[in-house]
């Protein structure tokens, strides 16, 4: 049930991005004389201070704020897979390293680094904005993945592949990633998650390219164009809810995984008055 | 003792990355600081200004070892350069009158929301499968929910429409600063709304972390045994199954910290409140390199402090972390 509300959140989102662009065909840039107004038959989330469609920009900005989330968290999650795979099957003197490297990464305070970073970017493209948040954001998956290696590494069929001549490489990327999917897969989402927060952080501060539309700089040109004080609520609701839909969406997905994987989760009615 | 020693020793090395982390950082990012400086603000600067950013960067001509040693040397002084916003004062000054106002901010609400979250959570584990439950979608949505929205969203409806709290500034512009009831009140009328941002989005994760481990410890044989014995609920769901789920939600509401801290760099913004995330964004737009990773610095350390706080709280609450031998 869970994992079907989230899939369809995403789903939805994900059409948006694809799809609803062609089908709305206006330019989100575009401006008009209906400066400020509210929801109504002919733009439906009202317009911006200088009469941008806010629809339109939602339907432009989920390709921006998804495209910056996917694929920052893609490279995070190699970056995760890389060192926590590695770390668990190695062992030793590599493994310590990496450990200390993973869990040096889970404490920094990620905001602060990302903003730094960008700070010193010289151009605030989309990609160059992924690959800083996919910099700060793989160690959690890493620390996951290490722990989950470490108990597959002892099973018997990777003993036996050892045993049966194959190379460490081969071992780690045949035998152990394909059972670490489903793991790989909740972390990737959780990463997704993470990266378009920070996406849409850096570009209300203003730090990522305020030219091409995505949900966070329309909620950083809705401050600034005082749209709290004239009371356009309509300008900044609709971008933080879709943020936060995706998110939840994603969660949903998530939380509905780890039930599957542990049956005590799940929501049985009251089953110690049962047993007591 | 073992475990607190490991753990300083862990966060003496994060220290020295993060310290190392910073001393990298304009070297390996692209372009000359100094020189995007100069050349944005067509040579207008001062050239005490620009002296100050080498020193402050450590930037000369000597060997990268070289200049490691002066950078690691300054800083053992407290010496983090000037800061470019606010020439010629210190950057270390610029952060001192700021970071007592994040402290207090973020600490306090750090602490009202772990303390409501997780008490939730043992509530809602507890009483799973009731109506309670129907609270699980809303910390799902809570949790994915940026700082900055909801802080957008209480000031337009306490501060701009119902006019109940200011939306900005840390005191009120009629009061002096002084250790006197009127400030004191004004302070904490001014920083209702930002530490309501903070409880309400990062509560989520406590509520939903705690509870699904304490719906893990509820299905242990010792709860059910507790309760066989006839204990009270209220004794077996604190004292029992609490007392012990109370332990990996530390961890992971260290862990978590981090992310708090992020927030709250969003939430001072939104609210102008004079904290360090409020100095962070000026440093960044004016690039004053040095505010900003002298900002960095000390954030990533109180971050680091914190979570040292919270391994002793695990050391009090665990007593196998006491045992000398292994």
């Amino acid at each position: 049930m869970k994992i079907k509300i989230g899939a369809g959140i995403l789903v939805f989102f994900a059409l948006m991005a694809v799809l609803g662009p062609l089908l709305i065909g206006a330019d989100p840039a575009a401006t008009s004389e209906d400066g400020l107004q509210g929801p109504s038959a002919e733009h439906w989330l009202g317009t911006t201070q200088t009469g941008q469609d806010i629809l339109v920009q939602i339907v432009y900005g989920a390709r921006v704020s998804l495209g910056v989330g996917v694929l920052s968290a893609l490279i995070a999650t190699v970056l995760a897979v890389a060192v926590g795979l590695v770390g668990g099957y190695v062992g030793g003197a590599v493994d310590e390293a990496l450990s200390v490297l993973t869990n040096i990464f889970l404490v920094l305070p990620a905001l602060p680094l990302i903003i730094v970073l960008a700070g010193y970017l010289p151009q605030r493209g989309v990609a160059s904005v992924a690959v800083v948040i996919a910099v700060t954001g793989w160690a959690w998956g890493a620390r996951v993945l290490r722990a989950q290696t470490l108990s597959v590494r002892r099973r018997d069929y990777v003993q036996a592949a050892r045993a049966s001549g194959e190379g460490p490489l081969r071992i780690v990327f045949y035998e152990i990633l394909p059972v670490l999917l489903p793991v790989i897969a909740t972390s990737f989402l959780a990463t997704v998650v993470a990266a378009i927060l920070a996406e849409a952080g850096l570009s209300f501060l203003g730090l990522a390219d305020l030219s091409t539309v995505s949900w966070g700089s329309m909620l950083y040109f809705a401050q600034n164009g005082q749209a709290l004080l004239i009371g356009a609520w309509w300008w900044f609701i609709p971008p933080g809810l879709c943020i936060a839909l995706i998110g939840t969406g994603l969660a949903l997905v998530n939380f509905g995984i780890d039930e599957i994987a542990n049956p005590r989760l799940r929501t049985i009615k009251a089953p110690r008055k049962a047993r007591a | 003792m073992r475990f607190l020693a490991r753990r300083l020793g862990f966060y003496l090395l994060t220290a020295w990355a993060a310290i190392t982390l910073n001393f990298l950082i304009p070297r390996l990012m692209p372009g000359d600081p100094v020189e995007l400086l100069v050349a944005r603000m067509k040579g207008n600067v001062d050239p005490a200004a620009i002296d100050a950013m080498r020193r402050a960067f450590g930037i000369s001509d000597a060997s990268p070892w070289r200049q490691y040693l002066d950078y690691l040397g300054n800083l053992a002084h407290g010496e983090l350069g000037r800061s470019i916003t606010f020439f010629p004062t210190e950057v270390s000054t610029v952060i001192a009158d700021s970071l007592p106002w994040t402290v207090g901010l973020v600490g306090v609400a750090t602490l009202i929301s772990y303390l409501i979250g997780t008490s939730l959570g043992v509530i809602m584990a507890w009483k799973r499968g009731t109506w309670l439950d129907g609270v699980l979608p809303a910390a799902t949505f809570m949790h994915a929910v940026p700082y900055f929205w909801v802080a957008l969203a209480l000031v337009f409806v306490f501060g701009v429409t119902l006019r109940w709290f200011p939306v900005s500034r840390a005191y009120g512009l009629d009061v002096m600063p002084g250790l006197t009831g009127e400030f004191a009140r004004s302070v904490l009328y001014h920083a209702t709304l930002p530490a309501i941002t903070i409880v309400l989005a990062s509560m989520a994760d406590r509520i939903l972390g705690m509870r699904n481990v304490m719906v893990t410890t509820l299905g242990e044989d010792y709860v059910v045994m507790a309760e066989a014995k006839g204990l009270t609920s209220r004794r077996v769901m604190w004292a029992y199954a609490a007392r012990n789920a109370i332990l990996p939600n530390i961890t992971s509401f260290a862990l978590s910290l981090g992310f708090v801290v992020g927030g709250s760099v969003l939430t001072e913004i939104v609210f102008s409140y004079p904290g360090i995330g409020s100095m962070l964004l000026k440093g960044v737009e004016n690039e004053d390199f040095p505010l900003m990773q002298g900002i960095f610095l000390v954030i990533s350390l109180a971050v680091l402090v914190a979570n040292f706080l919270a391994d002793l709280a695990y050391v009090v609450l665990d007593p196998r972390t006491r045992q000398e031998t292994e």
